[in-house]
């Protein structure tokens, strides 16, 4: 990590214009805890307790509310993100891993790990509105653009289940590579991008015909196959590049989101797990499991340009944008 | 795939007849445990096997297939043939899964019922069974013991222990798994120093472990204790009472295993608790190898979308099939013998010290193929691998 300090210096010191102060919100699993990150200075500013095993991480439309998974506590935080203090839990259902909040600003999809269901949660009356049985170990979770359609990955049966939002029925499977670990819709909603962590591979769906368009398959000189485990997707707004957590491997793929062809692979902290977006797009930060760390990475050059000590396990990531009636986005939550 | 505007994925009518899976036990007699540890339960492999079931279930009801299992335990002493033959009274059995020894594999493998089976052996650790004698059909999910003793004895080469001082238990057993770790320790350089055996019986060793090991161990120079004894009479004794103090490295101590209570990576501890709940107990190596023996019949059949035995039979026989075990890295079949490709881990019963193959043993397949009998060594012929 000296190599990329070192480089961070000489990016930062060609940074002209002041950024706005957007904070990034990191759920450190092992430490119980979530680190905010100021992204004028890219230091952490503050640290504050949550549940136990924090994972998934969503911010509300205006901002004002941060929820949490916290999986072994069997919640859903609502925390004030000001103050970091617990508002009050949501009913989640068992192990919550991650969840989704529909485009409403109130619905929230919840991955249950450990009894193979989703619980749909309206967020202002906090009551559940259906339990909806899926395949074993769900995990990722995304709702589509035009709210229709939620998803959820199931990590042993390697399915990507189809949920109507209206019905609240799933409605179709589509059987992708092993462990299938997150999804994450293109902003049109053509097409949902599913990572195999096991299979190694990320599938591009087809979410008119629910049919897999085209599977990605990674490569890295040096690195041995079975160390390429696809999680964490953020896809840029514009439609040019996917960006692909590579786990094990301590790598982001880049691929350009038109032609799907991995365009290079960037070196970042060890065990990437989830990868967020600034709102002005220029910016990408990975959270890195093992060593603890967010990697920033300028998505200009594609170089990584600095990185981040927050706590123990680092896995989800949100952003909070400095004038938070703005754009929602988040690692380990798709929006 | 599933008809798209399907009013909810439930209602797909599951296939016309279940997916048949057989399990066969052989019942086995066990010492009393020495040190009032947790007996190995009657239902190991089984509850495993059960597990397997559910889990397929609960994916196959995307693609309209379903699963039943049907176990048969047969007592010490029994016809396991016998007892064979009436279970395939119903129609030939297609897929079998296998707790028994070795001799009763290769009798169930060999005989006139199983000519079209599939055998899933989750018992029987004989490296044997995966070398000369081998069978077409069988598979072996449960590592066998040369598995065992490569992953063990990677640690001790990468962490340089690699002088051993053997003591082996009078058993069969403990001869084969005295054989495989002098068979791995030739592979990977390292040196069994001397080499002592030990027999319990006759001894209460409540009473004498602290003199009497102090001399068992006594030897040449060396940086670990290795010992085989398979069915637990005296080995956990040996721990810490060592004339030296050199760790304990085998069948008790430092342990080879395809699975253990500590293990929670990559999910794990997602089975494990899927696991206890059905079970009300720890998931061991046997009941892992029920359920991934279950369980890949089940995914097999899954990717194929059917339940045509014969598709599923030649898909799990290809070298192409894959499937998760929550091991980290997808698993599949050597082409050669059968065996089940794996990490196993280096356990002692507080954590995971390692998993195995450990970084910088390499092979041109796959590191996964370090552990246990390459293509060139086995002498399996049956498989046509």
């Amino acid at each position: 990590m000296l190599r990329l300090t070192t480089v961070s210096l000489l990016a930062f010191g060609a940074l002209a214009v002041p950024a706005l102060a957007h904070e990034i919100y990191v759920t450190n699993e092992r430490d119980n805890s979530v680190s905010v990150i100021d992204t004028t200075t890219y230091e952490v500013t503050r640290t504050f307790p949550v549940g136990r095993r924090p994972r998934g991480i969503v911010f509300s439309k205006n901002g004002q509310h941060l929820y949490v998974c916290a999986s072994d506590s069997d919640a859903v935080q609502v925390i004030d993100p000001a103050t970091g203090k617990l508002l009050h839990d949501l009913p989640s259902g068992e192990d919550p891993e991650q969840f989704s909040l529909a485009p409403d600003g109130r619905t929230l999809f919840i991955a249950n790990e450990n009894n193979a269901t989703t619980t749909v949660v309206d967020a202002e009356t906090r009551k559940v509105l259906a339990q909806i049985d899926v395949g074993i170990e769900p995990e990722g979770m995304a709702v589509s653009p035009d709210g229709k359609t939620a998803v959820t990955t199931s990590e042993t049966t390697n399915m990507v289940h189809w949920i109507d939002t209206k019905t609240l029925q799933a409605i179709d499977a589509t059987q992708v590579e092993q462990r299938p670990r997150h999804a994450e819709f293109s902003k049109d909603g053509t097409r949902l991008w599913v990572s195999s962590e096991i299979g190694g591979t990320v599938a591009v769906i087809d979410v008119a015909s629910r049919k897999v368009i085209e599977t990605i398959r990674f490569e890295i000189k040096g690195i041995s196959g079975d160390r390429i485990q696809p999680v964490g997707i953020s896809l840029t707004d514009d439609g040019r590049y996917a960006f692909v957590a590579l786990g094990p491997s301590d790598r982001v793929a880049v691929i350009d989101a038109k032609t799907l062809k991995v365009i290079s692979y960037i070196l970042v902290g060890r065990r990437v797990w989830h990868t967020v977006l600034t709102p002005e797009q220029d910016r990408l930060l990975t959270t890195n499991g093992v060593s603890g760390d967010v990697t920033v990475i300028d998505v200009g050059s594609l170089k990584a340009i600095k990185s981040i000590k927050v706590g123990r396990f680092p896995w989800g990531a949100a952003v909070r944008p400095a004038t938070s009636a703005g754009a929602n986005k988040s690692a380990g939550a798709a929006e | 795939m599933l008809v798209a505007g399907a009013a909810d994925a439930q209602a797909v009518k599951p296939a016309a007849a279940p997916v048949t899976i057989h399990y066969i036990e052989r019942r086995i007699e066990r010492p009393t445990p020495l040190n009032n540890e947790d007996p190995i339960p009657e239902d190991e492999g089984l509850r495993g096997a059960e597990l397997g079931i559910k889990d397929s279930n609960a994916t196959g009801r995307f693609v309209g297939l379903s699963f039943t299992l049907k176990p048969t335990v047969v007592e010490p002493g029994a016809d396991i043939r016998a007892a064979f033959a009436e279970v395939a009274k119903d129609g030939p059995p297609r897929f079998v899964v296998v707790n028994a020894p070795a001799d009763d594999v290769i009798a169930l493998a060999d005989s006139e019922e199983g000519r079209e089976t599939v055998f899933l052996n989750v018992g029987a650790t004989d490296t044997r069974l995966r070398d000369g004698d081998c069978r077409a059909r069988l598979l072996h999910v449960i590592p066998s013991r040369d598995m065992l003793a490569d992953a063990l004895m990677q640690l001790l080469v990468f962490k340089r222990w690699t002088r051993l001082l053997l003591v082996s238990g009078p058993n069969p057993a403990d001869g084969l798994y005295a054989e495989a770790l002098r068979r791995s320790a030739k592979k990977f350089g390292a040196k069994i120093v001397a080499e002592t055996s030990f027999d319990a019986r006759g001894a209460d060793l409540r009473d004498s472990a602290l003199r009497e090991f102090a001399l068992v161990t006594r030897g040449p120079e060396h940086d670990v204790v290795a010992v085989a004894d398979e069915a637990g009479e005296f080995g956990t004794n040996l721990v810490y009472n060592t004339a030296s103090p050199r760790p304990v490295v085998g069948t008790q101590g430092l342990t080879p295993a395809a699975w253990g209570r500590a293990v929670e990576a990559w999910a794990a501890a997602q089975l494990q608790q899927r696991f206890k709940k059905l079970a009300g107990r720890t998931m061991l190596p046997v009941d892992w190898a029920g359920w991934m023996a279950v369980h890949a019949v089940g995914e097999a059949a899954v990717q194929l979308k059917s339940g045509d035995p014969a598709a599923i039979k030649d898909l799990m026989l290809s070298p192409k099939f894959e499937v998760g075990g929550f091991k980290g890295r997808s698993l599949s079949f050597r082409p050669w013998n059968g065996q089940l490709r794996q990490p196993l881990y280096l356990l002692w019963p507080g954590a995971v010290v390692a998993a195995a193959p450990i970084e910088g043993f390499l092979h041109r397949r796959t590191e996964l193929d370090t552990l246990g009998l390459d293509q060139p060594e086995s002498a399996c012929k049956a498989m046509g691998g």
